[in-house]
């Protein structure tokens, strides 16, 4: 078995304009997957908007570089993730596919082992 | 042989070097004892077991270990067996898994299920070898650390992924049909293996019209190879070749799919393209062709698959329909096309009509151009002879 990490990235506008019942609709979606796929599910979360994110990179001389924002600006952004367990890339595919993207969509990445 | 190592290894480079490996130790080892009964299937073997001693020997493989346990001693029978054509069949739509590129997808295909090196790769991809190379090292890279699975896929997700393995299974047919370097203009082990790989999606989808079409289109082309090499070696095109030697068997099984493939609506490319080889396998002569039909089928292939090569071959049509001048003018058209630029055929088609126009001395630069860009001999041989009769 392998593991892979399933960014979920959406329109931040888009989810920060949805109503009440679009959030609970959204809200419902992730219980019923992480029900669904309890036994493959190792981890996951959601994050805060972008604009909560503080960039820290280092600069020639050493020292750090603080800035307010996320890494890079892009129209969707990173909004969650799942670790999950898999057999292989198509496993983690059909896992993939069941999650709640209302506004964007997930890129499946394979977790890097260290021997 | 690579398809049966990679499903023991389930790792494509360890299953290349396990190969190299096979063919080393039959220098030797034929050397002494003869070559064996069935050279293929012994190298199968040797490379199979090579690869269980690796994994064995090395730790980190031990989750590959499950995929040990198929039985080697199977493996012996003839190299056309079900097993191995399964074999192949994994491997190309490992190769086509809708993760890899578009690009990398029919590359690796071509390296690995075929053996094509990575310049003969880079050749009928008209791209340079080093940036084949860079792709064919990031695909395989991602198959392995991704876990791409080495399968066919379930029947409900065949439809979406059937249409990369059919491009993939004409471009094999097409660089076998014409090898795009070296000695020999066809590559009979391609032919051969892109028809066992088409036989093999028909059964698995027999409602396909493309499959059906692709089926069709092989073998409506293959079925002019008899006529397509005269007895001195040099290429015969088209109209010189001698009709009666074409294979009817196979002419009448593709027409019968082409019939079947155009009966759905709308027809997929590759019935769109065998209908043109039905064309032309129906006339009798060159000069009996319907070429208006063929130029009517071209318009209907360009809409639905706007490649600069079947533009390219939709403008020959236009010149044999209504002469060289309208050929010609169709083909200027396509003169800024980049990536026709390295493509031997636009500057052979420009040749021709130039010289029917008896516009020799453009025909002539334009010949010279095509063979700076052909590498197979036999093409260039060809071009060569055109060369000397405009001279004579």
């Amino acid at each position: 078995m392998s593991e892979y990490l399933i960014l979920i990235y959406g329109d931040e506008s888009a989810s920060a304009n949805a109503d009440v019942e679009g959030a609970n609709i959204l809200m419902k979606g992730h219980q019923e997957f992480g029900e669904r796929n309890a036994a493959a599910l190792r981890g996951g979360n959601a994050l805060q908007p972008t604009a909560t994110a503080t960039s820290v990179r280092q600069n020639a001389s050493g020292g750090f570089v603080v800035t307010d924002g996320a890494f890079a600006e892009t129209k969707e952004a990173l909004g969650g993730y799942y670790l999950v367990e898999a057999a292989d890339l198509d496993e983690a595919l059909a896992l993939a596919k069941q999650v709640p993207m209302p506004a964007g969509g997930v890129e499946v990445r394979p977790i890097r082992t260290f021997d | 042989m690579l398809a049966a190592t990679v499903r023991v290894t389930g790792d494509i480079d360890l299953a290349e070097e396990c190969v190299q490996d096979a063919y080393a130790r039959a220098l030797t080892s034929w050397g002494v004892g003869g070559v064996p009964q069935k050279p293929g299937a012994w190298l199968t073997v040797v490379a199979r077991r090579r690869a269980i001693d690796l994994a064995r020997r090395d730790s980190v493989r031990e989750r590959t270990l499950p995929l040990l346990v198929e039985p080697v001693a199977a493996e012996l029978g003839d190299s056309d067996a079900p097993e191995i054509i399964d074999d192949r069949l994994r491997l190309i739509f490992t190769c086509c898994h809708p993760a890899i590129g578009t690009d990398a997808q029919v590359a690796l295909t071509l390296r690995l299920l075929c053996g094509l090196t990575t310049a003969e790769v880079a050749r009928a991809f008209l791209v340079s070898e080093s940036t084949m190379a860079a792709r064919i090292t990031r695909a395989k890279k991602k198959i392995a650390m991704a876990r791409i699975p080495f399968r066919v896929p379930p029947v409900a997700e065949l439809p979406s992924r059937i249409d990369t393995v059919l491009t993939v299974v004409h471009v094999l047919f097409s660089t076998g049909h014409t090898a795009p370097a070296g000695a020999d203009l066809i590559r009979r082990d391609l032919v051969e293996r892109s028809l066992d790989l088409a036989r093999v999606l028909r059964t698995l989808l027999p409602d396909d019209a493309d499959v059906a079409g692709l089926l069709a289109l092989i073998l409506l082309t293959d079925a002019r190879r008899p006529s397509r090499l005269g007895d001195d070696g040099h290429l015969v095109l088209l109209p010189d070749q001698d009709r009666t030697r074409w294979d009817r068997a196979a002419i009448g099984e593709g027409i019968a799919l082409v019939r079947e493939a155009l009966a759905r609506r709308p027809p997929g490319r590759f019935a769109l393209m065998a209908a043109i080889a039905a064309v032309h396998a129906q006339a009798s002569t060159w000069e009996a062709t319907d070429w208006t039909e063929i130029v009517g089928i071209y318009d209907l292939l360009v809409d639905m698959w706007p490649s600069p090569v079947v533009a390219l071959n939709r403008a020959v049509a236009v010149g044999l329909a209504e002469g060289p001048a309208a050929g010609l003018a169709a083909l200027d058209v396509l003169g800024d096309e980049p990536l026709l630029a390295t493509y031997s055929y636009l500057a052979a088609a420009r040749a021709d009509f130039l010289r029917q126009l008896g516009r020799s001395s453009d025909a002539r630069m334009a010949y010279e151009e095509a063979l700076l860009l052909s590498e197979n001999a036999v093409e260039r041989e060809f071009l060569l002879d055109r060369l000397a009769q405009l001279d004579s």
